[in-house]
């Protein structure tokens, strides 16, 4: 074992490992993360707790994280490099393994143009292949970028995101490549919605021996109707919603649209287990925490390993 | 060169509201190319002037001139004659010739005209496009003549982000995706080897990030 990050042990011993995403609140109510923590509670391996997304104000991941582990949860702590420099971002790393989280996801995050904070100064000192590569450097030699020692170094699970559904086409596997090769331990993909483009995805990490070096957890995120289903084809970067999602979604009456959502993404879960080299699944259910319980019974996956 | 775009004429208003007499200097380089600060838009700008003044029923005065360069000592002092004559300097020269006038004339006020934009080329007519950051270590010839930091909005080093779709930048349609551009790029030289590399993090402490910078060079002092 590398750590003892728990989502490592779920991986290492072999199980399809569970993991779902929780966004902290637009405010301070810690009230709010532990409400969205008891619906998980039992039904994940982990919980991603996500940093700013969307480049709009929420409450800092970290403290979420703090909150979730406090309750019991194993928390990823998903950093994005749009906000801090590499100053800032080693001090937390440093700040959330003295608190316990045992799980990093390194983004480079939504461009601040997005979000409710226009006018920001973008940092990105780092990009998020260098995030890995620190966190790894971290656990593994015990250093700081430019190779200071460090007292006491974080041994962090390291993840990365893979966006199968970007362009150029013929780059994303080098890109899953290169953060493999920075020391990603674990994958969380974009959601899915084109089976057979993420199945393509897939098959090319396999002939380079990616999945033997990574866990790959397939993303799924549940619609809650034809509306989401069109915004998410036309306003949301780096998503690709075919046709016959958003007709199958338009196709049901509006008040039957989220049950037919979720049946998409129980499906999707069940394709994404047969494929070879996926190691587990993320749920990005939006806003929506309470249907993950239902999404992963009716799969079979909501009772998780003793490890 | 340095690419510009003249201030609507209400906030250049707001600025020399106060004075009674104004000289607008223009700079005939980079400003002039982009058809911001040139001579012609000098004398442009001091007719706007004019007649903004008229419909207040103001009319102070206004000089017109005109520098091949408003960065360089040399060329500043061709106005010297002109400067004590008025109260205040509205210069069309990017924020380097304010700055400059100021310099050498340092009892004067002066007011900038133009919004300072970028580094840059005119990639056709009418359309220049910010290709150079100053970052102070060029890295172009590792991505195909195409730089990453300038041409990603993200400033990645290591690849596309997710938001990369059919040449575009998730940021804004207008804008390129830089990353589709090294890769296209480099893949027309053949050397898309050199994308597969990890880069590490680049050091700031070159660009601005070090301080405003100066070079300084002995053999060229007088």
């Amino acid at each position: 074992m590398k750590t003892d990050s728990r989502l490592e042990r779920v991986l290492q011993a072999g199980h399809f490992a569970v993991t779902a995403e929780c966004g902290p609140p637009k405010g301070s109510d810690a009230g709010v993360v532990e409400r969205k923590g008891k619906l998980l509670f039992g039904y994940v391996d982990a919980v991603n707790v996500t940093d700013n997304q969307a480049a709009t104000v929420r409450m800092a991941s970290l403290a979420a994280c703090v909150i979730l582990k406090n309750m019991g949860h194993e928390p990823i702590l998903q950093m994005t490099t749009r906000d801090r420099n590499r100053i800032a971002l080693q001090s937390d790393l440093f700040g959330a393994y003295a608190l316990g989280i045992r799980n990093v996801l390194c983004l480079t995050g939504d461009h601040q143009v997005f979000g409710n904070q226009k006018e920001a100064l973008g940092v990105f000192d780092l990009d998020s292949i260098q995030l890995v590569r620190t966190v790894r450097d971290m656990r593994e030699d015990g250093t700081l970028i430019g190779g200071a020692d460090i007292e006491s170094p974080p041994k962090m699970f390291v993840g990365a995101a893979a966006n199968p559904f970007a362009d150029p086409a013929a780059w994303r596997v080098v890109r899953l490549a290169k953060k493999v090769q920075a020391g990603a331990d674990f994958i969380q993909t974009q959601c899915i919605y084109n089976m057979q483009r993420f199945s393509n995805f897939i098959a090319q990490a396999r002939d380079m021996g990616l999945t033997e070096r990574v866990s790959i957890l397939a993303g799924v995120t549940p619609l809650k109707s034809a509306g989401m289903a069109k915004h998410m084809a036309t306003k949301v970067a780096g998503m690709d919603v075919p046709e016959a999602i958003i007709n199958r979604m338009a196709g049901v009456p509006k008040k039957k649209q989220a049950d037919e959502g979720i049946k998409i993404a129980v499906e999707t879960i069940q394709h994404v287990r047969e494929i070879k080299g996926i190691a587990g699944v993320h749920v990005m259910a939006i806003e929506w925490e309470e249907h993950v319980p239902e999404i992963l019974s009716a799969v079979g996956l909501d009772k998780r390993p003793k490890v | 060169m340095v690419v510009a775009e003249r201030k609507n004429i209400e906030e250049i208003r707001g600025m020399v509201d106060r004075y009674s007499s104004i000289l607008v200097v223009g700079c005939d380089s980079c400003v002039a190319e982009c058809a911001a600060g040139g001579h012609r838009e000098t004398m442009l700008l001091g007719a706007a002037l004019k007649i903004s003044f008229q419909q207040d029923s103001r009319n102070p005065r206004i000089t017109e001139a005109c520098l091949d360069r408003q960065c360089v000592d040399d060329f500043i002092e061709q106005i010297a004659h002109l400067v004590p004559e008025h109260e205040a300097i509205l210069s069309l020269g990017c924020g380097a010739g304010v700055q400059a006038l100021a310099r050498v004339y340092g009892d004067k006020p002066i007011l900038p005209a133009l919004d300072t934009l970028f580094i840059g080329e005119t990639e056709m007519r009418g359309v220049w496009q910010e290709n150079c950051l100053g970052c102070g270590k060029c890295k172009l010839g590792y991505f195909g003549a195409v730089c990453p930091v300038t041409r990603c909005s993200k400033r990645l080093m290591n690849g596309p982000c997710g938001g990369s779709k059919e040449g575009r930048c998730e940021v804004n349609p207008g804008i390129s995706c830089g990353w589709q551009m090294i890769i296209n790029r480099l893949e027309t030289l053949g050397e898309l080897d050199r994308l597969s590399e990890y880069v590490p993090p680049v050091d700031w402490s070159t660009s601005h990030s070090g301080g405003p910078r100066r070079v300084e060079r002995e053999d060229q002092k007088p």
